[in-house]
């Protein structure tokens, strides 16, 4: 099965929080959405889990005991031990508490969260309480599992640990939805959804993205005059480029690059706010 | 070009817990060192010898070529991962209550910012470390000391930040940037890498990657690739629909794969995956 949304429109009053959306979910694959702060993630991982209804558009889910959802911040109990976290919300999708367990322990094992089964959820470091979260939401095999920003924050040692767990469940088949505003991430899913107010800058998988990136990306050891600095951003200590058109004798500076994902997300932004200056961030 | 801020062979501890082991930690003129580690690495106790927020038990640890002081202090500018503005206040609001405070460019020019009748509280996070950046800028620091300057923010956004860094480094001041983002470290010209309270890697990235190697396994099946390495005590990091899997080689994953249809290729390391094998080998690829 595929799951995911169609042309979604959702309204808090006067804002557009999502715009003519859509997005498809394959099984066994993950799907990243990705954004800066406010662009709409939460709003449609909202919408694809049933938190929210959209104000138009189609969402294809599973029923709601095949859905597995970790909110942002993890949404673990701080009053409940790692294990009556996990035996709660196992109970509340009718898992017993022994097929809890034993589902449980290898992971809590991997993640070093074995030692802190009895510790409260309040306790935990913001690494561990993630992990636990993205635990808890795929303890009862979901077909669709989303993780709101399941590794923001988090030093890179619990992100791999999160990312095992996040692979595991596509591995078991589920197809996996994550928010996230590290492009790094996104290279690693195997389809994504840039969002930007509400809005889809771009989609697909990584590949296509920055194939189906126009023009030109150029690397500049200085500064590019200030006319082009809407379509030039900094990199290190070099500049980036973009031109719209691959026409050499415009733009006579700098060495040609093979763009790359980050490039693309930028250009994509760069492209929005030269057509509309006024909805920069 | 001049040093700006030194650790020399510091050392600190906390009753019988060594949080800093001989630290050597240079940032100098024009340049910006990414401070790197997973939590409990020792970062921020080593910026808070820096900074002289805390004395070394031993070694030494000067600013601008004296010990750290309340002086040393006024040619800092710090940006907390919280920002430390105030939400009630707009950016130029802030900006004067900081003037005032710290009796700095008192009558400098005011911020810019699209619109400046927002409360930061009322501002998007991008903007918001923007106003951050700019008053921790406004009294021209030598030195800067960033924490996660650019989380939670969109890639031009912070692409937008970053130029804001450079723009000061250019001109002059040093900056030590802390951050879990591995993309991020990739912007510093120097990075050094902290675990277990002692720096284990230094130097720049294509340096500290140095000859790391990975496999990546490009199956006909990833699924049942993954349970098969997963089996052999393999863990494999999915990107797309292949895996990767650092500190192995294509024989070890040959092995493990047994008759698994799939094209083994290996392939310098990423930044993420050596740091990984740094500090924490187990968490990269063989659990034996």
């Amino acid at each position: 099965m595929s799951w995911g949304v169609s042309e979604v429109g959702v309204r808090f009053g006067r804002v557009r929080a999502l715009d003519g959306v859509s997005m498809d979910v394959a099984d066994g694959q993950v799907t990243a959405v990705v954004g800066g702060d406010g662009s709409g993630k939460s709003t449609l991982l909202h919408v694809i889990v049933g938190l929210l209804d959209a104000n138009v558009g189609e969402v294809r889910r599973p029923p709601p005991h095949q859905v597995g959802y970790s909110a942002a911040g993890s949404g673990i109990y701080p009053d409940l031990s790692v294990e009556e976290n996990l035996l709660f919300s196992a109970a509340a999708y009718g898992l017993s508490p022994a097929d809890a367990r034993a589902r449980a322990e290898p992971f809590l094992d991997r993640m070093d969260l074995t030692g802190a089964r009895h510790r409260l959820g309040g306790q935990l470091s913001g690494g561990m309480r993630q992990k636990l979260g993205v635990v808890r939401a795929m303890l009862h095999r979901p077909a669709l599992l989303v993780l709101d920003e399941p590794t923001t924050g988090i030093d890179p040692v619990s992100r791999a640990d999160a990312w095992w767990l996040i692979s595991l469940a596509a591995a078991e088949g589920a197809a996996v939805v994550l928010a996230t505003t590290y492009v790094e991430e996104a290279q690693r899913a195997a389809s994504v959804l840039l969002l930007e107010n509400g809005r889809v800058l771009a989609s697909g998988p990584p590949a296509d993205i920055v194939e189906g990136l126009p023009g030109e990306v150029r690397s500049l050891s200085s500064r590019p005059p200030a006319g082009e600095a809407a379509r030039s951003w900094r990199r290190g200590r070099s500049w980036r480029l973009w031109s719209p058109e691959r026409e050499p004798s415009q733009v006579d500076e700098g060495e040609p690059v093979v763009p790359d994902l980050n490039d693309a997300v930028v250009v994509a932004s760069l492209r929005r706010d030269l057509a509309e200056p006024s909805g920069a961030e | 070009m001049t040093v700006l801020a030194r650790a020399c062979a510091v050392s600190r501890s906390f009753g019988s817990f060594l949080a800093v082991d001989r630290v050597d930690l240079e940032v100098e003129q024009g340049e910006v060192v990414g401070l790197l580690g997973a939590n409990g690495a020792g970062k921020t106790t080593v910026i808070r010898l820096l900074l002289g927020l805390l004395a070394p038990n031993l070694g030494e640890v000067a600013l601008f070529g004296e010990p750290p002081s309340a002086r040393t202090r006024r040619r800092l500018g710090y940006v907390p991962q919280g920002l430390g503005l105030y939400d009630d206040l707009t950016p130029a609001e802030n900006l004067h209550f900081a003037r005032s405070v710290f009796g700095t460019n008192i009558g400098g020019q005011d911020v810019v910012v699209a619109d400046s009748r927002l409360t930061v509280g009322e501002l998007p996070l991008g903007r918001q470390r923007q106003a951050a950046f700019t008053e921790a800028l406004d009294h021209d620091p030598d030195l800067l000391v960033l924490d996660e300057p650019t989380s939670g923010v969109s890639p031009l956004a912070a692409a937008r930040l970053w130029e804001t860094i450079r723009d000061a480094t250019d001109a002059g001041a040093g900056a030590l940037v802390t951050t879990h983002n591995l993309e991020e470290a990739e912007q510093c010209d120097r990075l050094v890498v902290m675990a277990g309270g002692r720096v284990v890697a230094a130097g720049t990235v294509d340096h500290i990657v140095g000859r790391a190697r990975s496999v990546v396994v490009d199956a006909d099946e990833w699924t049942a690739a993954f349970a098969a390495l997963q089996r052999a005590g393999i863990r494999a990091a999915l990107v797309g629909t292949t895996l990767r899997i650092p500190s192995s080689t294509a024989t070890v994953v040959r092995g493990a794969l047994g008759g698994i249809g799939a094209r083994l290729q290996e392939v310098p390391a990423t930044l993420e995956e050596r740091f990984l094998e740094l500090v924490a080998p187990s968490a990269g690829g063989s659990d034996t």
